[in-house]
């Protein structure tokens, strides 16, 4: 497919707005809709659009697998190291209102790592899952 | 949406079976902006529209098949069906109307989360992540462990093509 | 009744769905069925939580009447178990139809029973 013109020239425009649209909804889910889960999706859903234009071997190579399986353990030990700054700090576990000199401060700080960590698992979850699906294939015989 | 979930039930060839699945999930996801809920919207249409479509087409391309036609009518759960239909509606006849502001559903907790103590505009996001942050972390944890299933399951081992060699 | 049409359409949506699940033998169609009925679920947790009048759940000076926004929590949480769920039973599917040849219920039942009474007769 990446003979294609059309579909290259509209990869190459859409697949960096896919990916800042996918920022401005992670970082502004506090003041609008949105938020981890959303913009985990819609990354991982840009990067499978550039891998069915240009194969799945160049999105290899440009997200390797040590990449995604990073991704997807550490989503989860971000959220639950955030719980335990918490403790650490004196609060409940995952008490954000102690990460900060003021509470308000400190919830706003909470909330934004565990968005970061929801949407990094999220995304690297999807992505695994379609390596895995699309590698299968092509193994057997 | 009615008209689409028939046409799914009824449709026979695969591939038209999940871009109507596609089709569907777009037209839930307008409804769903239609009752306020946007952040449910835009995550409905994303995972439902984008990735369920991919995987469900992954997945067809390595099975490879057809559906076939069914042996016997579908008498019993057709009966089944429409008798836990009727359960169900008759049930759904006590509960408010829609749209009232009375209901007792908005009459619990949800007034403190809207108080917005933590002075974050959308209260979504205030409440998943921080009144009800347990919850996320539990959900987090389900999609990792979806991820390491399917690793599980689909994983070849690279000694496979010699053990394969070894039984025929 | 008006005031019902909601409820009605969910759960004609939610028994079309459950009658995919349990008429069609192909897993992939029933993956899909399952799929569908999921979503019917969220309709009947958001329904009841618009009021009429307000608006979305992000405070904003300007409105005062607002949807309740609990619903749109515990289904958002829904919609990726859901996902995960999907992804999980197609991955089993694909499984299947490796280790059995095809992805018909009927087939895969009938192949079992064969292999049942052909491990049953070797002793003899």
């Amino acid at each position: 497919m990446k003979d294609d013109l059309v579909l290259r020239v509209v990869g190459r425009l859409m697949i960096p707005a896919i990916l800042l649209f996918a920022l401005y909804v992670q970082f502004h889910g506090d003041f609008g809709p949105g938020g981890g889960f959303q913009a985990g999706v819609i990354i991982a859903a840009g990067i499978i659009f550039y891998a069915l234009i240009y194969g799945v071997t160049a999105t290899r190579q440009l997200v390797p697998d040590w990449v995604i399986e990073t991704m997807v353990a550490s989503g989860v030990l971000i959220y639950a190291g955030v719980g335990l700054a918490g403790l650490l700090l004196g609060g409940h576990y995952l008490d954000y209102s102690v990460l900060s000199h003021d509470p308000v401060h400190g919830q706003h700080r909470g909330i934004f790592w565990v968005e970061v960590g929801v949407a990094t698992t999220v995304c690297g979850v999807m992505l695994k899952i379609f390596y895995m699906f699309t590698s299968r294939g092509n193994s057997e015989g | 949406m009615a008209i689409t979930v028939v046409v799914i039930a009824v449709t026979r060839n695969l591939f038209s079976v999940i871009v109507l699945s596609g089709v569907y999930s777009f037209l839930m996801a307008t409804v769903l902006v239609a009752l306020d809920a946007v952040d449910v919207a835009m995550t409905e249409a994303a995972v439902g529209a984008g990735v369920s479509t991919v995987l469900l087409l992954g997945a067809l391309h390595l099975c490879k098949s057809q559906e076939a036609k069914p042996t016997h009518k579908p008498w019993l759960p057709l009966v089944v069906s429409v008798s836990t239909g009727a359960l169900l509606v008759y049930g759904a006849l006590e509960l408010p109307d829609f749209g009232d502001p009375e209901a007792p559903i908005h009459k619990n907790v949800v007034p403190r989360y809207l108080e917005n103590e933590v002075e974050v505009p959308n209260v979504v996001t205030a409440v998943l992540a921080s009144f009800r942050g347990y919850d996320t972390l539990g959900e987090t944890t389900v999609v990792f462990t979806a991820g390491v299933g399917v690793i599980a399951l689909l994983r070849r081992r690279k000694k496979n093509p010699e053990k394969k060699r070894d039984e025929t | 009744m008006l005031a019902h049409f909601t409820n009605i359409i969910t759960v004609f949506l939610m028994v079309a769905g459950l009658f995919i699940i349990v008429a069609r033998g192909n897993l992939i169609k029933k993956l899909v069925g399952l799929s569908l009925f999921q979503t019917s679920v969220y309709l009947l947790y958001i329904t009841p939580g618009k009021v009429i009048g307000g608006t979305a759940p992000i405070l904003s000076p300007q409105y005062s009447v607002y949807s309740n926004p609990l619903p749109h929590v515990l289904i958002l949480t829904a919609i990726v178990v859901g996902v995960a769920t999907l992804a999980l039973g197609l991955a089993l599917a694909v499984r299947i139809r490796e280790a059995y040849g095809s992805i018909e219920e009927d087939e895969i039942l009938t192949r079992d029973h064969h292999v049942e009474s052909e491990e049953t007769k070797e002793p003899l």
